[in-house]
């Protein structure tokens, strides 16, 4: 490890740079970067090129659009057909953002499949754009154009497009110099410099500012650099001259002459969280410079064209052969490799060596720890330096050195030990140069593992995503379920496969994982166009709710109610019911509904209380007379007119008659005659009628002392003769012609008995009446008879004389003893004497 | 298992929690609704809502006025209507038309529906075709159980017998299903399901879906409820048609208890007003005699009250500081219990008047020989007699439904004659009510052959789609026999007695209806929980028309010990009565252990023939 910090090179008095290579590119680009439109993804993303646009304007060769892996290996290729481009740039959820000369901003997925376009506004087609950036705030991915007509414009969010139209600069009569995109406080606002000065554009005004602390001979700028948090800003002057401050141009950290006079191609800013050093890196030809807060500076010399891209903590250099990352050494690392340091992570690590190489200097270097108490924090900063560190090789002895260290500690918490084991074999799985993704342990950490996997599922790296999901032990439901899940809505769109063998190839692996939703995949492949596979993969959708809806979107109407029906929903029913009945014309629609029988009653219902007409449509379809009937029937309710009310029962008769409903049809028709008859009573005797049953016709007449209509009721209806004796007597008790209820009686013998008319008299109070009848009720009823009129001497008399010993405890018990004493005796008497016998 | 020996009967588990989650989710809903606002509540919403959230908490919650719904805002109404509504079609033409009023006369409101127990999509469609659905928001306030007792719960849901039973209507099966789900996840895991029924089945297999789809977190609780059993009304009409004669269902008969509550008129208050009071076991006078044949009532209230008396006379020996403590302590009981004995003194006393009036011994003499099948002439004479007297038009009806099903449907000549009487005397609109009780197999025809009805036979060409085949037994009911004379049989429903049964100390559930009957519905459940499924009742089965089940939780540990293995949760689907209650609460007490209740509703004979009749429109 001698050599360890050999690529170290210092900055001011605390802050070391070094500067790795990743991978040597695979990628063998004939030309050279700068002869070509190149975008590289953040989080060690995909790398975009477009070849030759710029230079060779022969309209026969078409270039060329690739997207690569960090470590160079083609993801995709596209011959580029659209118009001229201006810059490519990466969105956070890495979709490549093609801005065009007319302002067209074409959106292409990792794999150069076109995805969608949208446009930065009208103005732009006739000026063109002159220049656009492409930028990242907490708002998302946002797109800056600068125009011919030299008036900004810009969005925020692409994914939420709201154009902006900033104000004119006054007396702008050039492109600027260079100009930033800055997002301060939640706002998104363009620093541009023309010659020696700087504006401020914000949504409505244009405002000249000054940087602190600027050396008056600075001269014009020629370009200015935004760190990757927006915090930071540099500036670079035409005498070479750097200044780096703040963003919000209130505080100058420091400046720096690089004495290099020529504009350099990029400048962007080399920091990390917690950084030391605010450092610039600054790109020309030939050359890269760090410059920061010290006299002095670092200077690399480049063998080929460079493109710089800033990171979170670093800067990625790409060039044709090689992909470095330049960045300040972290602090952990630091501290322990620094040369001659005694930093408690260093001792412990030599510790670790010489225990390996069984001496005991081991454990004079672990003595000397433990004696200042800071094993513990030996530990941890051995774990820590592992992360930063690329190398497998140094992670493993950087951890091994951890593990030796804990062996002497109680209680040491084993989990940064296990995450940090876990998190470095995630990343050196990721950084392979198969895969590609050179990400940091701090990019890492910043961009979480979801992400993380998101970005395995959009690069189609479904078995590594998996891997990684296993061996973290993440709950099925974000991990495993949702990748497969990806893997499905991909697989889908595999046109060289039939219907069938997709299908069955995403149900044998995804089987029954919980999370999986069969229908989205189906969704899926319904919107690539392919029905017949949607259908089959909802036929692996347990639940039916989930299937409706895909269903009716495929127009498979019949299909969808079936299932709906299934799942026992009624809901679904009605949303598919409903959704037919716009479908379909009505007559198709009806006949759909016959043979499902469940749908059919639902929607029904809803026909009875919302639209009563379509019901009888309904029955008419099916020919159900006997509804139709009762529907009519119904209907007649609602008739205030007889006439009406007639008419109606009349269209219920024939329905009745073609239903063979002859009972049904009887009635009706007496009804229809019983409504005629009473239209003519409404006539003769000026009084409401109508609504009455036919019993309450008779009975109302007689009440009214009609009682020849009354009897011709009673013949023309074929009245029971019980029920008009029944009613007659009860409604002439009730009038109180007790003249005509003798009348009545004598008229011819009772078919109710004479019971009833006892009864009915007793019930009016009028017991004198009622003795009347008492006599001609037959024996059996006798007793109960006189017990009612309360002649209970005679009741006495014919129980005696029936010999029943329940008649005469019936009498008893309405004798009081104070009055019927004797006849009580009487009455005992003849019971005892039943009884011997 | 639940039939072990005679052990006392364990608690039932606490529901109130039900009654406090609706109530929080109720005030969120409000809150969801910031400011003063007006509140119109479906009328027969109202009282569920007032055992859950009387009018106060409702102020608390920026309530302003009250509104029934079918009534029109007042002039001065607040600027923010809020409806609290079943998912009705009517209510929400309602709705639209006070909307459409509003925005015709150019006045901005705020509206939200709140639905109980759930939306439905109908509700939706209406409110879009009206023209007004974006400018109501809705909501969803999941009361789907009011606990009326500490043994009853109810869904509160009488529309179900009809749109189910007889519309056909499967829209209620999901309430039923999270009602199921709710009670599972607060009380169960439950065991072991059994159940009898077409919409039991349904309501079943539709409860376990949800189940799987929410990936239960209860597992490994300590269930407090073992067993659960579910069952169609249409399994058992019988018992819900007869005369109730405990007392509970008397009150419920003579009075109508809505909702846990009855309202006592002035013939029983013996003032000039009436009094509201709640029939629950915390009433200590009525818990001892819901359960007891009316005839024991009478003298148990004497009895209590001269025990009383004799309380009340303890104070004469009292010295000053018994005096004292007997005042503070035993006089505000004592008084309390008082009111309530001539509450239900006086009840007893308008009940016997009502029933006398009616022939209520003849009546009940009538239904017996129709339980026990002898004399059926005579029977029908006397339902002949009943309608041509107009006694009253439900109890006509019942009668006659009463006849149809035990004799497996009338013969023809009775069937027309009797049907011919009684739209004579009640009217003619009583044809679509038979056409009705014809459908859903309460009043039929003996079929002189067995045939098929022409939509029978259209449907079994389908069977082979399976929704299809669900809808085969579906009509099945249009012809269905009720067999009742021989399940009756091979239950032995109709007691042998030597002597007179003795309804104070009662032997058998019979005893509920005066010893000629016991409760087929009661019957099946004590059965199948002896028997710990349906073996040996394959025949019984069949001609119940199937429809069985009987499914155990395997993940669900069985521990005899627990007492929940001793806790049933009887579910009732269309509806039970009080008799079936006070049944199945003897049969607990009997073998040690505890019925709950879920129905739809609370019914009764005649809440059944009014769901059955054709109202004129």
């Amino acid at each position: 490890m001698d050599c360890y910090t050999a690529n170290w090179y210092p900055l001011g008095e605390e802050a070391f740079y070094r500067k790795l290579e990743l991978y040597s590119m695979e990628w063998g680009l004939r030309e050279d970067l700068r002869d070509c439109v190149v975008a590289a993804a953040p989080y060690g993303g995909p790398i975009a090129l477009l070849r030759n646009s710029r230079r060779d304007k022969a309209p026969s060769s078409r270039p060329l659009l690739e997207i690569y892996s960090a470590s160079g290996l083609l993801l995709a290729s596209v011959p580029w057909k659209s118009g001229r481009l201006v810059q490519l740039g990466w969105t956070a959820g890495e979709d490549l953002l093609c801005i065009q000369e007319d302002g067209t901003v074409l959106v292409y997925n990792l794999f150069c499949e076109f995805k969608r376009h949208f446009s930065m506004g009208n103005e732009v087609l006739q000026n063109h754009v002159l220049e656009a950036q492409v930028f990242h705030t907490e708002f998302g991915t946002g797109v800056a154009i600068l125009t011919g007509a030299f008036r900004f414009s810009l969005a925020t969010n692409i994914d939420d497009l709201k154009l902006r139209r900033l104000p004119e600069v006054p007396g702008l009569q050039q492109p600027p110099g260079c100009w930033a995109v800055l997002s301060q406080d939640r706002v998104t606002v363009v620093l541009l410099a023309v010659g020696p000065e700087l504006f401020l554009l914000d949504n409505t005004s244009c405002s000249s500012v000054t940087p602190p602390g600027l050396s008056p001979s600075a001269g014009p700028f020629l370009h200015m650099a935004v760190s990757f948090n927006h915090r930071l800003l540099a500036l670079f002057c035409d005498s070479g001259y750097i200044w780096m401050g703040l963003a919000t141009l209130k505080e100058k950290f420091c400046e720096f002459n690089s004495t290099v006079r020529s504009p350099p191609k990029q400048m962007v800013w080399c920091t990390r969280p917690r950084s030391r050093q605010r450092a610039v890196v600054v790109a020309w030809e030939r050359q890269l410079m760090v410059v920061g807060n010290s006299s002095e500076c670092i200077r690399f010399v480049l063998d080929e064209d460079s493109h710089l891209v800033p990171e979170l903590d670093g800067v990625r250099i790409l060039s044709r052969t090689s992909h470095e990352f330049l960045h300040e050494i972290p602090e952990a690392s630091q501290e322990i490799f620094r040369i001659a340091s005694m930093a408690p992570g260093a001792l412990l690590l030599e510790a670790q060596k010489e225990y390996e190489k069984e001496s005991q200097k081991a454990d004079e270097y672990l003595r000397e720890i433990r004696e200042q108490q800071l094993l513990p924090e030996a530990v941890g900063q051995c774990i820590e330096a592992a992360g930063y560190e690329h190398e497998p090789h140094t992670q493993k002895s950087l951890l091994r050195a951890a593990s030796f260290g804990k062996c002497f500690l109680d209680k040491f918490p084993p989990e940064s030990f296990v995450r940090m084991c876990q998190d470095l074999r995630v990343l050196n799985a990721i950084r392979d140069y198969q895969i590609g993704i050179p990400l940091t342990f701090t990019q890492y950490k910043q961009l979480t593992i979801e992400v993380l996997l998101d970005r395995l599922v959009l690069r189609r790296l479904y078995p590594l995503a998996i891997r990684i999901c296993e061996f973290l032990r993440l709950p099925e439901i974000q991990g495993v379920s949702r990748i497969l899940a990806h893997w499905a809505c991909s697989k889908v769109q595999q046109k060289d496969k039939s219907d069938e063998e997709v299908a069955q190839a995403i149900n044998q692996k995804l089987g029954d994982t919980p999370g999986i939703s069969y229908s989205e995949i189906a969704t899926r492949a319904y919107d690539c166009g392919r029905a017949e596979l949607a259908i089959k993969l909802l036929e692996y959708e347990p639940r039916s709710g989930e299937q409706v809806p895909l269903l009716l979107k495929m127009k498979r109407s019949k299909l969808a109610l079936g299932k709906a029906i299934e799942s026992g929903d009624t809901d679904l029913v009605y949303t598919v019911v409903l959704h037919l009945k716009n479908e379909l014309n009505r007559g198709t629609f009806f006949m759909t509904l016959q043979n499902q029988p469940v749908a059919l009653s639902l929607y029904r219902q809803f026909c009875r209380h919302q639209e009563r007409d379509t019901l009888k449509d309904l029955y008419n379809q099916d020919d159900n007379h006997q509804e139709l009937g009762n529907f009519h029937v119904h209907s007649s309710y609602s008739e205030k007119r007889i006439e009406g009310r007639v008419g109606a029962l009349q269209n219920a008769l024939d329905e009745f008659n073609k239903a063979r409903n002859d009972f049904a049809a009887k009635a009706t028709e007496e009804q229809i005659k019983l409504l005629r008859l009473q239209r003519h009573l409404q006539e003769d005797f000026d009084k409401p009628y109508l609504d009455l049953s036919l019993h309450d016709t008779v009975s109302t007449l007689i009440l009214d002392g009609h009682y020849k209509r009354a009897e011709q009721l009673y013949r023309e209806f074929k009245i029971p003769d019980k029920r008009y004796w029944w009613l007659k007597i009860s409604a002439l008790a009730t009038r109180g012609d007790w003249e005509e209820m003798e009348k009545f009686s004598k008229s011819k013998k009772s078919p109710i008995g004479y019971l009833p008319f006892v009864e009915v008299a007793v019930k009016h109070h009028n017991r004198y009446e009622a003795r009347k009848y008492a006599p001609r009720v037959p024996p059996e009823q006798r007793v109960k008879a006189f017990v009612l009129v309360g002649d209970l001497e005679q009741a006495a008399e014919a129980a005696m004389e029936h010999k029943s010993e329940a008649e005469m405890n019936l009498v008893l018990s309405r004798c009081s003893p104070g009055t019927d004493g004797a006849l009580a005796e009487k009455l005992t008497r003849a019971r005892a004497q039943l009884l011997k016998k | 298992m639940a039939f072990a020996g005679r052990r006392d009967a364990p608690e039932p588990p606490d529901f109130g929690i039900l009654k406090r989650l609706a109530r929080d989710q109720l005030v969120y809903l409000l809150e969801q609704l910031p400011g003063k606002k007006d509140l119109f509540i479906e009328a027969d919403l109202m009282s569920p809502l007032d055992r859950i959230a009387n009018v106060s908490i409702l102020k608390q919650h920026d309530v302003d006025k009250l509104y029934k719904v079918e009534t029109r805002p007042a002039p001065g109404a607040s600027d923010q209507f809020c409806f609290l509504v079943r998912p009705r079609v009517r209510t929400m033409r309602f709705i639209a038309d006070i909307v459409n009023a509003d925005k015709m006369s150019g006045r901005s409101r705020k509206y939200k529906i709140i639905f109980s127990p759930q939306k439905f999509y109908a509700c939706e469609m209406v409110l879009e075709e009206e023209g007004v659905f974006g400018d109501v928001t809705c909501d969803e306030w999941s009361f789907y159980l009011l606990p009326l007792d500490e043994d009853i719960i109810s869904m509160e849901l009488p529309e179900f017998f009809r749109d189910y039973f007889l519309e056909g209507d499967h829209r209620w099966i999901n309430p039923v299903a999270r009602a199921l789900q709710l009670l599972n996840s607060l009380y169960g895991p439950f065991g072991k399901a059994y159940g009898i029924g077409r919409c039991a089945k349904m309501s079943h297999e539709l409860w376990r879906d949800l189940e799987e789809e929410s990936e239960g977190e209860g597992q490994g609780r300590k269930p407090e409820i073992g067993h659960v059993f579910l069952m169609d009304r249409d399994v058992d009409y019988v018992t819900a048609l007869c005369s109730q004669v405990v007392y509970e269902g008397l009150v419920d008969d003579t009075f109508r208890i809505k909702c846990g509550s009855v309202d006592f008129g002035p013939d029983v208050t013996s003032s000039d007003r009436s009094i509201k009071v709640l029939l629950n076991a915390q009433d200590k006078v009525f818990s001892q005699i819901r359960n007891e044949h009316f005839s024991s009532v009478f003298g148990f209230l004497s009895q209590k009250s001269r025990n009383l008396q004799a309380q009340y006379d303890r104070r004469r020996g009292m010295d000053i500081k018994q005096m004292k403590d007997f005042v503070s302590q035993e006089l505000k009981g004592l008084k309390q219990e008082h009111r309530l004995l001539s509450l239900h003194i006086g009840a007893c006393e308008s009940i016997m008047k009502k029933k006398t009036k009616q022939d209520f011994q003849e009546t009940i003499k009538a239904e017996h020989s129709l339980l026990e099948g002898f004399d059926i002439r005579e029977s029908t004479s006397f339902i002949e007699e009943h309608i041509d007297r107009q006694v009253s038009p439900i109890e006509s009806l019942r009668l006659m439904c009463l006849l149809s099903i035990t004799e497996n449907g009338l013969i023809p000549k009775d069937y027309r004659s009797l049907k011919t009487q009684y739209l004579q005397s009640y009217g003619p609109e009583h044809l679509l009510t038979f056409h009705n009780l014809k459908r859903i197999g309460l009043l039929t025809e003996q079929a002189a052959g067995e045939t098929l009805t022409a939509v029978e036979s259209k449907v079994s060409k389908l069977v082979t789609d399976r929704a299809a085949g669900k809808i085969t037994d579906a009509f099945n009911s249009l012809a269905r026999k009720s067999n009742f004379r021989a399940i009756s049989k091979k239950l032995g429903l109709i007691p042998r007695v030597e002597g007179e049964y003795d309804l104070k100390m009662p032997r058998d559930m019979a005893y509920v209806f005066g010893g000629a009957y016991v409760p087929l519905s009661c019957k099946i459940i004590e059965q199948v929980l002896e028997r710990r499924g349906w073996q040996g009742l394959e025949e019984v089965v069949r001609l119940l028309n199937g429809n069985e089940f009987s499914v155990s939780d395997s993940t669900v540990e069985d521990n005899p010990a627990w007492e929940s293995q001793r806790v049933i949760l009887t579910v009732f689907l269309g509806g039970c009565t009080f008799s079936e209650i006070a049944a199945l609460r003897f049969l607990g007490k009997e073998r040690g252990c505890k019925f709950i209740f879920l129905t739809t509703a609370i019914t009764n004979s005649a809440r059944m023939m009014e769901a059955m009749i054709e109202a004129r429109a």
